[in-house]
């Protein structure tokens, strides 16, 4: 939860207006972001810190996606997630506009963050996604 | 001068490499960058597209500064032009955010801008290096008007949380000391005849010379408080007139070992580098000045709000399928017997288009770049009447990465915008993953670190997190080297009555220039075909 000083009180109210107007996506934004990682790795470790630092910046805070001149998929109620390796092999290879992360994330936060994603928004999948299955996907 | 037999004299290089193995690889890795491996600009002034073009008509998609330079030319070569743009407005990434503009990234997050008459932000590029000729030639063109941008300041600040205390330093002190220190570090070592293998005798004495001269060394070859390093670093009380006019030498170096462990020195190389080096140059007014400028010429063959949903080629003609983002309706075509297409490849990647394999595997590989700017509006130039910065950029550990002062407009003793944060890597993407909101605020939080002025000066912000930048998806094209080797030439190609532009298909990727060459290239090719159809 970010902390908030006195010094913020004249413009705060201001941003907190506009954030509430947004609707529940954007109030679910304003938990996240008091990681920043120090050098060119990055430092989030658990999945839910991983999705709220990485993945929401295209992805959306409610896992929507969003559409503009491209699109971002949604990974709310996704079934291609149904097979853990299909979100750990796009993680680590990237696709199209999205980057690879297999430089910037270790194997346990890949799959930290897959499980998240695949128990979360309404994805339900019971199975969990190892750091060492991670390992072997980087092969 | 004797002949060079043995020993060899010591080149260039490897004083660079002496120096890097003192203060580590990356100081050393950006002085060989700037040393000659990169080329000019290929520009050659303006372009002539000289023959029939047999009322040839050609379809632009984008009307960034790519798709105004093809359909400028095309136009003035005789083509029949239109252009398809997602935007309300022209220019692309060439953009700026001024007060009253309201900007709605993707998931909803709508800002109002509310800086001031005047007061801009530009969320993309900001800066031309002198030697990028082809963008100049057109600002000169068209009529832009062109003022200096400040890469350097030696007045500003470069500051780590994690040395000094947390207090910043000058970036000339930071300089200074670093070069005083490597150079007394080096000459005692020349002097000691250590690299005699490598360096002659008489070279010997030039070298203990140069390094004099280069690190304000004392007489006797050291780094100390005297006149020497005070007209690098600075004075304690520098020269002034009449009684109160003695100067006292600065006397706070910072000891070798403690620069060495802040890193601060990664901060005095970037203006060493080829892009960054003494003149460059920002439009006057914000850098959307050029995408006006060029929209006054070609504005007319633009369809705004046009999303393109489809790119079709057959034997006689492309035809690509549309949608108005603002009135709806049915899909539209639009038809020409040509196509260039300068939509960034993130969002190319997600619309039909019947390339051959090649090119479409070119347009899938290339992801696109996270980066984050933040604009905040103070109501006292601070940095100006406070600290003396005017213009340039302060260097920092914090997240936000840099504070960029406003190149413009000094002692007008209004407000000012600074540039509060600018960011890559991991950074980028936490802060792209934030509202905009909360990035705004995490930029005042950090910058107040730097300057307390924040405190009672700060007003409003606006914060650009380019992964959620509706129309390009990220910054930038993130080309590797195997990716080029791989996809970069059948990029590229014409491929049937389609081809590509941006700065996704130079080797100048995020450069305005980019763009400029890649269209110009893209657009001789094109027309040797024409004309000789």
């Amino acid at each position: 939860m970010l902390k908030f000083n006195k010094h913020h009180a004249p413009w705060l109210a201001a941003a907190l207006l506009a954030v509430v107007s947004l609707g529940a996506q954007a109030q679910a934004d304003l938990r996240s972001g008091t990681i920043f990682s120090s050098g060119m790795k990055f430092e989030e470790k658990d999945g839910e810190s991983l999705y709220r630092g990485i993945c929401q910046g295209c992805h959306m805070p409610d896992a929507k996606g969003a559409q503009g001149a491209g699109a971002y998929p949604a990974l709310a109620d996704d079934p291609r997630l149904a097979a853990k390796a299909y979100p750990a092999i796009m993680v680590l290879k990237g696709s199209r506009a999205m980057p690879s992360f297999a430089m910037g994330l270790d194997d346990a936060q890949v799959a930290a963050v897959v499980n998240y994603v695949r128990s979360h928004f309404g994805n339900s999948y019971r199975d969990t996604l190892s750091a060492a299955e991670v390992k072997a996907l980087r092969k | 001068m004797s002949t060079r037999d043995v020993p060899s004299a010591m080149s260039r290089r490897e004083l660079l490499m002496m120096i890097g193995s003192v203060a580590g690889s990356a100081v050393s890795y950006r002085a060989m960058a700037s040393l000659g491996l990169t080329t000019e600009s290929k520009y050659q002034g303006p372009i002539r597209l000289e023959g029939d073009v047999k009322g040839a008509t050609v379809l632009i998609l984008g009307a960034g500064i790519a798709g105004m330079v093809a359909a400028l030319e095309l136009r003035k070569a005789g083509y029949q032009v239109q252009v398809l743009e997602y935007n309300n407005r022209a220019g692309g990434r060439n953009w700026t955010l001024r007060g009253g503009d309201s900007y709605t990234e993707l998931g909803g997050f709508t800002q109002k801008c509310e800086f001031d008459k005047g007061l801009y932000l530009n969320p993309g590029p900001w800066r031309i290096p002198y030697h990028h000729r082809g963008i100049l030639d057109y600002c000169k063109r068209l009529g832009v008007a062109l003022e200096p941008f400040v890469q350097v300041n030696y007045n500003a600040l470069v500051h780590s949380s994690k040395a000094f205390g947390g207090a910043p330093r000058r970036y000339r002190e930071v300089q200074a000391d670093f070069n005083g220190h490597v150079a007394e570090l080096l000459s005692k070592e020349v002097a000691q005849k250590k690299f005699d293998k490598k360096v002659t005798k008489e070279d010997r004495e030039m070298l203990l010379e140069a390094l004099k001269e280069w690190g304000a060394l004392d007489k006797k070859g050291a780094y100390v408080p005297g006149r020497e390093s005070s007209e690098r670093r600075g004075y304690l009380k520098p020269p002034g007139g009449g009684l109160s006019a003695i100067p006292e030498f600065s006397r706070n170096i910072m000891p070798m070992d403690e620069l060495l462990q802040s890193r601060l020195w990664a901060a005095i190389g970037a203006g060493h580098n080829y892009e960054m080096q003494t003149t460059l140059f920002q439009p006057v007014g914000g850098m959307g000045r050029i995408g006006d400028a060029f929209r006054r010429e070609v504005g007319n063959l633009i369809r705004f709000n046009a999303k393109v949903t489809r790119i079709q080629q057959d034997a006689g003609k492309v035809t690509v399928n549309y949608v108005d983002t603002v009135k709806g309706g049915a899909t539209q075509a639009a038809t020409a017997d040509y196509c260039l297409c300068t939509i960034p490849l993130s969002v190319l990647s997600q619309i039909e288009v019947n390339v051959g394999a090649k090119m479409q595997a070119a347009i899938s590989a290339v992801p696109y770049e996270a980066s984050c700017k933040v604009g905040l509006q103070f109501k006292r130039r601070f940095w100006e009447e406070d600290e003396h910065i005017y213009g340039g950029i302060s260097y920092t550990d914090l997240p936000i990465r840099l504070i960029g002062y406003p190149n413009t407009d000094y002692h007008s003793g209004g407000k000012g915008v600074l540039l509060g944060a600018y960011v890559f890597g991991p950074n980028a993407y936490e802060f792209t993953a934030m509202s905009p909101e909360e990035r705004v605020m995490k930029a005042y939080e950090y910058g107040k670190m730097i300057h307390p002025q924040y405190r009672d000066s700060f007003e409003t912000g606006v914060a650009v997190g380019w992964h959620r930048v509706p129309w390009t998806l990220g910054c930038a094209g993130a080309w590797t080297e195997e990716k080029r080797a791989q996809h970069y030439e059948n990029l590229c190609q014409l491929d049937g009555r389609i081809l590509l532009a941006g700065e996704h298909a130079s080797h100048i990727p995020a450069w305005q220039e980019g763009a400029v060459l890649s269209s110009l290239d893209a657009i001789s090719r094109l027309h040797k075909r024409v004309i000789s159809a």
